[in-house]
């Protein structure tokens, strides 16, 4: 039983580490603040995967009694050290994403045309703003059909994550 | 497509799933670009800290070079250089002849905006100035600078608003930039341009020619305020050492006699670096700025009991980066200490959140200043903003302490391509300050952000790599000692603290250590694995590893002290210098090396055995500098 404690003390010392280290890329000031809007960068950075939604909530968890724009790292640790113990928000895995894609194409082409996927990304669930919108596409459509070619474009993404 | 509200719901939750993925992505590319940049941030730092630490060096040195050099030292004794205003016009410019061949852009004095313009062409056509042109301008610009006062004070109008530019640091192509954006200087179109406008870029005689001409044709509406890098010894590891001696000369007096700032409206104080909380503005107004030489060269001690305001110091020496010993026999030499941190602070310091003023650890000069320094500073003179720059910013600008201080950084990819943007500001009495970006980019500039990132980020980690290989052995023998089983393997948090520790840099070892080591599936470091992809081209094969290694490590001060020493410039130093100077930085640095190996290495150097080596050559084989390979190309050389 002890010797789990211990454990359990090492994982959690660890993630503190983690969590300060991506906390300080983004604290410009170095005072112990980030900006609330970096806070979905270090949380994603950290290889969580929170919806827009549960961002805004954890937020909420984070920010001041009066919100100041900032966020301070004596807040913000306790929070995300208890995401990370409990694995939540956990990243999309490569086959779930091809299938969403999928869903989406629903004449099975292999691929949806650019005003397709604007449609898609900008009209339903969490829809992106215009930056979002333009930068996915720059990326993903392949001028010459000017479509996505979703599973190419999965497998892109998946090498340049490691 | 079947419109059912089940199939409504499902293609949500598929966008919802596609949105969530890509965002994560993107944070995760946006937090790897940040990485990348603290890492060049913190080795430029740290670089910057080293060559403050030379200063003592220097010191140190001048006491035994002068020992084995006795008979150079009195000559040089002889030719003092008491006034260097003395010398004139002759001894630069009168020398060197343009040649009916010169093709290249040709100045007619006094100087009119139509030089401007045939200037920009040419160095847009990558002509080359004649070195008699270059050192007429200079000689021309020092002139008019003597007359400036410390501070330039300037008043904006609607008609007339004032554009401030920050750091270029020799890239052209942003000055080319700000131009094409923001018009030619002229009476109606001033510009205040904050220091650092040389080294690390190619272009740096091009663009202060560019903004010397401008100067001479404008002095009323150009402004040049001196940066850190508008030093002598901040310039010795780069490209402007490719210039002749009397180029170097010349630029040595000009910089000194850059003003301090500009003062704006009376409420916007233009300084490149920032303050502490000493800063003496009324002290600052009247100090004989010229004499503030270097960073490097620190006023010799003097009696600090004494009365501080004393001019008054020791008979002592300097020894400058051109060999010639200096003795400050003549009191006007030197300013007093204090004034010289002064201007030290204005140079070097950087803001921060935290209140209060510490030392600036990360630079070695200068300090961090809250914002409570800055309310205070301001209030004490009744100034409303800093705008200052010194720091590279990805937006080009930014704007802390509560809105009271601006960084305003001019040199976009200053690390590498797509790493940040650059910025102007532009000023009119009466309303808010507007901010203008750029970026300079080849074919980057469109590119998606995971390309721009590919290419910083793998820049990044090569420099750090390189560091990495430069303290193999002190990092090799930290592994050891935490490795109590000797499995070759370590915790990740035993790898990080010996990288933090023997490399001095605070970086986010965990987040990188996927790209710097291999990380077995049990979550351990193979330390060993951390000097894997790197190589030393071409290692001296007889050469203890850890010579080599010191070399490398060193490289940049090697750079310096070399060209220290070569005081021709002709990229030859004798076998002598060659080992008197070895010894001297081996005891400096408390590095044990033998002395046969020395003189190995020295006969080694020597290929064509006439008792002088080729520098450039060894240094080279060490791989020290890659920078040089540039500088070797032909044809590249103003020589004068």
């Amino acid at each position: 039983m002890a010797d789990e404690k211990d454990r359990e003390e090492i994982i959690v010392a660890e993630f503190h580490k983690k969590i300060k280290e991506a906390f300080e890329v983004f604290d410009h000031e170095s005072n112990n603040t980030v900006d609330v809007r970096e806070i979905g960068t270090i949380i994603r950075s950290l290889g969580c995967c929170p919806t827009e939604g549960e961002l805004h909530d954890l937020i909420a968890e984070v920010e001041e009694e009066e919100p100041t724009g900032y966020i301070r790292f004596e807040k913000f640790l306790p929070v995300m050290t208890e995401i990370l113990l409990e694995r939540r928000y956990r990243p999309i895995p490569e086959d779930v994403l091809l299938r969403a894609f999928e869903v989406l194409d629903s004449a099975k082409r292999g691929f949806l045309t650019r005003d397709e996927l604007i449609k898609y990304m900008t009209e339903e669930g969490e829809p992106f703003s215009q930056e979002e919108m333009e930068e996915m596409l720059s990326a993903a459509i392949d001028p010459e059909s000017n479509s996505i070619h979703y599973k190419d474009y999965i497998t892109m993404m998946v090498i340049d994550e490691n | 497509v079947p419109c059912s509200s089940s199939s409504l719901a499902v293609s949500l939750k598929a966008a919802l799933i596609i949105q969530n993925w890509y965002r994560g992505y993107k944070a995760r590319l946006k937090a790897r670009q940040h990485y990348a940049l603290t890492i060049f941030q913190s080795i430029e730092y740290a670089d910057e800290q080293g060559q403050m630490q030379l200063s003592t060096f220097f010191s140190f040195m001048f006491e035994n070079y002068a020992h084995v050099h006795k008979e150079e030292l009195e000559l040089r004794n002889q030719s003092l250089e008491s006034e260097q205003d003395m010398r004139d016009r002759h001894d630069y410019v009168d020398l060197i002849d343009v040649p009916d061949s010169y093709n290249g852009p040709r100045l007619q004095f006094p100087l009119t905006c139509t030089d401007i313009d045939l200037l920009l062409e040419a160095f847009k056509e990558q002509q080359i100035l004649h070195a008699h042109y270059v050192l007429e301008v200079l000689f021309e610009t020092k002139k008019v600078l003597k007359q400036m006062p410390n501070f330039t004070h300037v008043q904006t109008s609607p008609s007339k608003e004032l554009t401030i530019c920050g750091d270029l640091h020799g890239k052209l192509d942003d000055l080319f930039m700000i131009f094409y954006k923001n018009g030619l200087p002229s009476e109606s179109n001033p510009y205040v341009f904050n220091g650092d406008f040389v080294d690390r870029g190619k272009n740096s005689i091009e663009i202060l020619i560019i903004l010397c001409v401008s100067f001479l044709v404008y002095p009323n509406d150009l402004h040049l305020n001196r940066g850190n890098h508008e030093d002598f010894m901040m310039n010795l590891s780069s490209y402007l050492q490719l210039h002749g001696k009397r180029i170097l000369q010349i630029l040595e007096e000009l910089y000194a006699w850059l003003p301090i700032g500009t003062i704006v409206d009376n409420e916007i104080l233009v300084i490149h670096g920032g303050i502490s909380e000493t800063t003496d503005l009324n002290l600052l107004h009247r100090v004989e700025r010229n004499k503030m030489k270097s960073v490097l060269i620190p006023p010799t001690e003097t009696n600090r009991d004494n009365d501080t305001d004393s001019k008054h110091n020791k008979v002592g020496v300097t020894f400058n980066a051109h060999g010639r010993i200096k003795t400050n026999g003549s009191p006007i030499e030197h300013l007093p200490k204090h004034e010289w941190e002064q201007i030290i602070d204005i140079l070097w310091s950087d803001p921060r959140g935290k209140n209060g003023c510490f030392p600036n650890t990360g630079r070695g000069g200068g300090c961090y200043f809250g914002p409570d320094v800055t309310s205070k500073i301001l209030n004490k003179y009744q100034l409303k903003m800093l705008i200052r720059s010194h720091e590279c910013k990805p937006e080009g600008y930014e704007i802390c302490h509560d809105g009271k201080v601006v960084t305003i950084f001019s040199a976009s990819n200053y690390y590498e391509e797509g790493s940040n943007r650059g910025a102007y500001i532009k000023l009119c009495s009466g309303t808010a300050p507007r901010f203008f970006q750029y970026q300079v980019t080849k074919a980057t500039c469109f590119q998606p952000l995971r390309q721009r990132l590919y290419t910083m980020e793998s820049s990044a980690i090569k420099i750090l790599k390189e560091r990495v290989i430069s303290r193999k052995s002190d990092l090799i023998r930290a592994f050891q000692l935490q490795d109590h089983r000797k499995s070759g393997k370590l915790s990740l948090s035993q790898w990080a603290f010996c990288m933090e520790n023997i490399l001095g840099l605070n970086l986010p070892w965990r987040s990188l250590s996927s790209n710097l080591v291999n990380i077995d599936k049990n979550g351990n470091v193979e330390y060993m694995s951390s000097f894997q992809n790197i190589h030393i081209e071409k290692p001296v094969q007889e050469a203890h590893s850890t010579l080599v290694e010191t070399l490398y490590r060193y490289r940049s001060d090697l750079e310096i002290i070399f060209n220290a020493i070569d005081t021709d410039h002709s990229g030859l130093i004798s076998i002598e210098e060659f080992r008197a100077m070895w010894k001297l930085f081996s005891a400096h640095y408390h590095v044990l090396i033998d002395d046969s190996q020395v003189n190995k290495l020295a006969n080694i150097m020597d290929l064509n055995k006439d008792g002088s080596i080729d520098f450039n050559e060894f240094l080279k084989a060490f791989y020290v500098v890659h920078r040089y390979e540039d500088l070797m190309k032909p044809g590249v050389t103003n020589l004068g």
